[in-house]
């Protein structure tokens, strides 16, 4: 008996053990933000944060260019987009570019056989409009960006395709007659392992389906939002606070999460990027689908797009709020 | 010596089989030899058996067991027949209600038509098998104490699923069947409707369900504790207060100020589990059919605090004028 009841004690403490196996050890830092007893606060793991520190380094800038040479449009062809720079600070952007977006593969990832005003490569395409589209972010969202602003590297760090971009989710295979999932019930990561709808992204960072379900009045009046609405709002905030590494209390008082009056400023600023990235997908990056080859298209065949985790990375600032936007002003904007 | 001070069963009392009062008229008669089973007299009563089956158990088991396939396929279909994914991914899967635009129509069958035939047949089984327990007490001179009790766990389940959906319009209102569907449903309902925890209602059911588990650690431990004194015997001891009755009485007067009498707890613990579902289903019912928003209810009525602003000048921007830019 005693030998079963060791054998019953062993099987507990192990089945205890393996239940906490899925958690984080403490020490957890916390800091308080809202007012006391509001739960308004940001759990930290100082362990994860070492490394995600250590991810999300800003590397070095190449000194800056001397203003006093010729135009770039005079010395090269084919120069579509960056028509205000001389020939320096063009070329030590086209190298920053190549430090950023494609150190392994070099100049040769879009310039192809020496020609380098050719547009034979799809990635120089691609890339001219990427250009386009830092500019237009620095110039025209900075209710998101601030003068802190994006470079190519925010998003590539030094990759070809940036770690975290979307295509459309047709979902896992069912059969024909049965088992529907309702676009949901698929344990997908960017919903954070929940049962939620699992592509957010085409609803709400593409398309504009409505984010906000909750009633502004206390008894029933026109709101029609529907509990399936609700978890697909649910599932997008899951993204959200996944890309940033925050709570749901970094933007909202949960007791009220629809009240912008106790919400903190950094809701406000996630509203602007949220249309930020919309504008984004549906002006730079959806029509870029015919210009990309075959493999770099989602199943569906569209072209692979942004969400908040693109530039974010895990973090509530990119790169920690360090702006590599005042070493390369050229990406600012154009010069007038 | 046998003893009863142990929080784990000990004792394990063997007699010979009891087949049970005689039956009335009827064509069902209790079915099988008697066993006993070690391990069930750990739990509970050795004794497995004789079994009473009746046309209401049996139609019952019979709709819960269809309900349960229509669940069930449903789920392996979800994952294309694949059994491995089937276990792996079960936790998240679920048979989804239909679509908010069906409203309370029939839809197709792979668009929630699935759901509203396993959610008639489970229905029907649950109400069967409330007819059957309700029979049984009767047929055995008792009174319908848990028939009762069960009935309030279906008020809540029928209120869920069926009442509430029909007073608003839609089956989409309606949970699925899942296991972190169901729970990421609640999550959601909360969220659309203003935060549940503002609900008084709401408020209630949970008092009941903590004061039920508080009640039955209470009771349990204090019928444990006197068990040496023949505190067991609580029936006798409601009209014929013993040494072990009047012990317990006293312990409660000193550590609590107050106590309960042998008849009274069971009153206490069956109305604090009665009450649970009760008055959590009234809570949901009024969700979206009496009230939209909880928390702005409670403001209205002087239940949630303000707090100081922490964060002035928050404003939704899409009330600025300039729009999105």
């Amino acid at each position: 008996m005693r030998n079963f009841s060791m054998k019953l004690f062993g099987t507990a403490l192990l089945a205890g053990c393996m239940l906490l196996a899925g958690c984080e050890r403490p020490p957890i830092e916390s800091v308080q933000r809202g007012y006391r007893g509001t739960g308004m606060l940001q759990v930290y793991n100082p362990r994860t944060l070492e490394e995600v520190r250590a991810a999300n380094e800003v590397p070095a800038s190449i000194p800056l260019a001397p203003g006093d040479s010729p135009k770039a449009t005079t010395v090269y062809k084919n120069v579509q987009v960056l028509t205000d720079l001389n020939v320096a600070e063009f070329t030590r952007l086209m190298v920053s570019m190549t430090n950023w977006v494609s150190p392994k593969e070099g100049c040769a990832y879009c310039h192809a056989g020496g020609d380098f005003a050719a547009d034979t490569v799809y990635a120089k395409t691609v890339a001219r409009r990427m250009l386009q589209m830092t500019r237009h972010i620095n110039t025209d969202w900075k209710k998101h960006v601030a003068e802190t602003g994006v470079t190519c590297y925010t998003c590539h760090r030094g990759q070809p395709v940036p770690a975290q971009v979307w295509t459309q989710d047709p979902g896992p295979k069912t059969a024909a007659q049965a088992g529907n999932r309702a676009e949901q019930n698929a344990a997908a990561m960017k919903v954070g392992l929940t049962s939620l709808p699992y592509d957010p992204f085409s609803y709400y960072l593409k398309g504009e389906y409505p984010i906000p379900v909750a009633g502004e009045q206390a008894l029933p009046a026109d709101n029609r939002h529907s509990i399936k609405e609700t978890e697909g709002t649910y599932g997008l905030m899951m993204h959200l606070s996944q890309s940033l590494g925050v709570n749901c209390t970094y933007c909202h008082n949960s007791r009220a999460f629809y009240d912008w009056d106790q919400s903190t400023p950094q809701r406000q600023t996630a509203w602007y990027g949220i249309r930020m990235v919309r504008d984004l997908n549906n002006d730079y990056l959806e029509p870029l689908g015919p210009t990309y080859p075959k493999e770099r298209l989602g199943p569906l065949g569209d072209a692979p797009k942004a969400n908040c985790g693109t530039c974010h990375q895990g973090v509530y600032k990119p790169l920690f709020g360090v702006s590599m936007l005042k070493d390369h002003p050229e990406l600012a904007g154009a010069k007038r | 010596m046998p003893e009863y001070q142990n929080i784990f069963t000990r004792v394990q009392v063997r007699a010979p089989a009891y087949p049970g009062v005689p039956l009335g008229r009827g064509v069902w008669v209790r079915e099988g030899k008697p066993l006993f089973l070690y391990w069930a007299g750990k739990f509970g009563d050795a004794q497995i058996g004789p079994v009473y089956l009746g046309w209401l158990g049996l139609a019952s088991i019979l709709c819960g067991f269809i309900a349960f396939e229509i669940i069930g396929f449903n789920m392996w279909a979800s994952v294309n027949w694949d059994i491995v994914q089937f276990v792996r991914q079960l936790p998240w899967l679920a048979l989804e209600p239909p679509a908010p635009e069906y409203g309370l129509r029939l839809p197709p069958l792979d668009e929630g038509g699935w759901w509203i035939m396993a959610g008639f047949f489970l229905t029907v089984s649950i109400l069967l098998w409330w007819l059957r327990m309700y029979r049984r007490a009767r047929a055995l001179g008792m009174g319908t104490h848990v028939a009762w009790a069960f009935a309030a766990a279906i008020w809540l389940f029928l209120v869920l699923g069926l009442i509430r959906p029909v007073m608003m319009g839609s089956w989409a209102e309606a949970v699925p069947f899942g296991i972190f569907p169901h729970l990421d449903w609640t999550a959601a309902f909360s969220l659309r409707y203003g935060n549940l925890f503002y609900n008084p209602f709401h408020m209630l059911s949970i008092a009941f369900l903590y004061g039920s588990t508080l009640l039955f650690a209470m009771h349990g431990a204090t019928i444990l504790a006197v068990s040496r004194l023949g505190g067991e015997r609580e029936i006798e001891q409601i009209t014929d207060r013993g040494t072990a009755s009047e012990r317990a009485a006293l312990f409660w007067r000193w550590t609590m100020g107050f106590n309960a009498t042998m008849e009274s707890i069971h009153r206490w613990a069956w109305w604090f589990a009665v009450l649970c579902p009760l008055t959590g289903g009234i809570g949901i019912l009024l969700t979206g059919t009496a009230v939209d928003n909880w928390y702005l209810w409670s403001v209205k009525h002087g239940v949630a605090p303000p707090y100081p602003t922490i964060f002035p000048g928050v404003v939704n921007p899409a009330t600025l004028s300039g729009g999105a830019q």
